[in-house]
């Protein structure tokens, strides 16, 4: 699908190259070669995002249930997939949740990534290194394999965390499952998410560090600036373009949290009261068949994912240009 | 800066801690990959894998399910990296070389794209495939994979393209080369490590992918790698599971992972986090 405007191309853009070659050996070459380059990307993008945005979009306007599956022509609905996703108390609840779980969970995340990257800047150069391949094989690490580990860690049966735990006296730890609760369940997921995002926010933010230029450190360090103030007036304000950002990376991230929930659910917990938004969709369109209402979460998904994306996508315009 | 000698131990001893606790997730797959199902039943745990055999892995390689979902990956994993990088050379040659109209528009789209996240697209992306006839084909996945990557793709290498200046190029051309072969001749071999890179970019967001495939690959012989593991943990939820397997199964998929992801890992977060690292 994707090869066809890929194979068409060359002729046709060296044409374009070929005319002006002869008085100006350099650029611009004909107009219409750099379109020609961006042609294949734009057909795919079309073909495998635009047009189901597109679909999903005029969708979340109709029925579409389990009767249009089998050919029922889809009736217009208007704004009705939304009002009554907006009055259904259970999307609220996932949405509620799905953002204290976002929210929690990339505070913890960044958190936990500073304070890595502080210690990873003091540090010598042996332990530094140590530390750093450590948390490059865990953020290696495929999601799902990952998963089947942490699984394995608190299986109620024979994980090592409830050992752990009986060791040091937590008798009630004892055949303990983890994931029944939608609490503990949510909580184990937060700290796998957590673990796995540390070590992408630990190394960049550590990046940022290494270039605070250590003279200015150490001249107020001998002003007499204690570590945390030396960390709110130099460090902080140094390293606010690349924290930000990574905060903000993880904010959308953690939002769309699915495969290390839907794979803890698959390890057997009561999925209605622990999804999120990314699992409520996946629920509603193929278990439920209602592709209405899936769509409409799904539109709301991708609208607050762009809002939020919106700064990224300007910052990383700033470099380009 | 100078610190005693104490608050220096102290340091180190927490970061080994740390380094530790991180890797120990990865650690504890490799050891119970090792240990016989005996082993792990009991009640205390063993944390060496000293006695352990390579029998788990002899079970899961020989595995017909394992064999299948392997040649799965491979042939969506290879089919994406090939296809993207076709795709996103051109589109980096595109924004690196020329200044068009309509540039700032498309680059625009393609990071906010990137952003966009598989769990809002894909409930459509299943209606659309199964409309086409391509669920559970290597073909259809392959093609939602690489509209995914290459976004990214495009955003890696226009780097590497940039960095390549075309006035070497020209003076080749001066030279008498034509553009073409002064392209293939002197600016080529000069992308070959940004190709790699972006290469093994696509490679992992492929092979590790679990949400589309899990959407679109809906039959047990369609399953890629990570769907297949994913049944190991749905049958833990119902009966005592070979957790030795498990993690050899486990081990097995994250393997090359490790390995491709330590080669380009410093490209990849530079691009993530872009110029704010360089203040």
């Amino acid at each position: 699908m994707s090869t066809t405007p890929a194979v068409g191309a060359p002729p046709a853009g060296r044409r374009g190259a070929g005319t002006p070659h002869k008085d100006r050996p350099t650029r611009p070459v004909g107009r219409r070669l750099p379109l020609l380059l961006i042609l294949p990307t734009l057909v795919l993008l079309v073909v495998a995002l635009g047009y189901p945005i597109g679909w999903q979009l005029v969708t979340s306007f109709r029925e579409f249930g389990l009767l249009q599956q089998f050919g029922a022509p889809p009736a217009w609905v208007g704004l009705d997939n939304y009002r009554s996703l907006v009055t259904d108390p259970e999307l609220w609840q996932v949405v509620v949740r799905s953002l204290v779980f976002c929210v929690v969970t990339a505070v913890l995340t960044v958190l936990v990534g500073g304070a890595l990257a502080i210690l990873m800047n003091a540090l010598d150069r042996l332990p530094r290194l140590i530390l750093q391949v450590s948390l490059l094989l865990a953020w290696a690490m495929p999601v799902v394999a990952s998963m089947t580990v942490w699984i394995w860690i608190v299986d109620w049966r024979r994980g090592l965390l409830n050992w752990l735990l009986t060791r040091v006296g937590v008798e009630a730890a004892q055949g303990h499952n983890w994931l029944s609760q939608p609490l503990s369940f949510l909580a184990v997921a937060c700290v796998i998410v957590v673990w796995m995002s540390v070590p992408f926010v630990a190394l960049s933010i550590y990046a940022g560090l290494t270039q605070v230029s250590a003279e200015v450190i150490e001249a107020a360090t001998i002003d007499g600036a204690s570590f945390l103030q030396r960390l709110r007036h130099i460090i902080l304000p140094l390293i606010a373009p690349v924290l930000s950002i990574v905060i903000l990376l993880q904010l959308i991230w953690d939002l769309r949290v699915f495969t290390q929930i839907k794979v803890l659910q698959d390890a057997g917990s009561v999925a209605n009261e622990t999804n999120l938004l990314g699992t409520y969709v996946y629920q509603l369109g193929t278990g439920k068949g209602d592709f209405g209402s899936a769509s409409a979460v799904s539109v709301f998904m991708l609208v607050l994912t762009v809002a939020l994306s919106w700064y990224y996508v300007r910052s990383l315009m700033k470099e380009d240009s | 800066m100078r610190r005693s000698r104490t608050s220096r131990t102290l340091l180190t001893v927490l970061a080994l801690a740390v380094a530790l606790l991180w890797a120990f997730p990865v650690y504890w797959m490799l050891n119970s990959a090792f240990l016989p199902n005996v082993v792990l039943q009991s009640t205390t745990p063993t944390f060496l894998p000293f006695g352990g055999s390579v029998d788990n892995f002899r079970v899961v390689v020989t595995d017909p399910a394992f064999v299948q979902a392997l040649a799965v990956s491979l042939v969506v994993t290879l089919t994406t990296v090939v296809a993207a990088l076709v795709v996103a050379f051109l589109g980096a040659l595109a924004i690196s070389r020329f200044r068009f109209r309509g540039r700032a528009s498309f680059v625009v789209a393609l990071l906010l794209i990137q952003m966009l996240p598989a769990e809002g697209l894909f409930i459509a992306q299943y209606k659309m495939m199964s409309s086409l006839g391509l669920l559970n084909r290597s073909l259809g996945l392959a093609v939602l994979y690489t509209a995914a990557v290459v976004p990214f793709t495009i955003w890696m290498l226009r780097g590497f393209v940039a960095g390549v200046p075309a006035d070497l190029e020209e003076a080749a051309m001066v030279d008498g080369l034509s553009r073409t072969r002064a392209f293939l001749k002197i600016t080529f071999p000069l992308l070959a490590p940004g190709l790699v890179a972006s290469g093994v970019y696509a490679f992992l967001q492929a092979w590790n992918e679990f949400t589309v495939a899990l959407v679109v690959m809906t039959e047990e012989q369609a399953r890629t790698l990570p769907l297949w593991l994913r049944g190991f943990v749905q049958a833990s939820a119902s009966r005592e599971t070979d957790w030795g397997q498990v993690m050899a199964a486990s081990t097995l998929v994250a393997l090359p992972v490790i390995v491709f992801f330590l080669i380009v890992q410093g490209r990849m977060s530079s691009g993530l986090v872009g110029g704010a690292v360089k203040g």
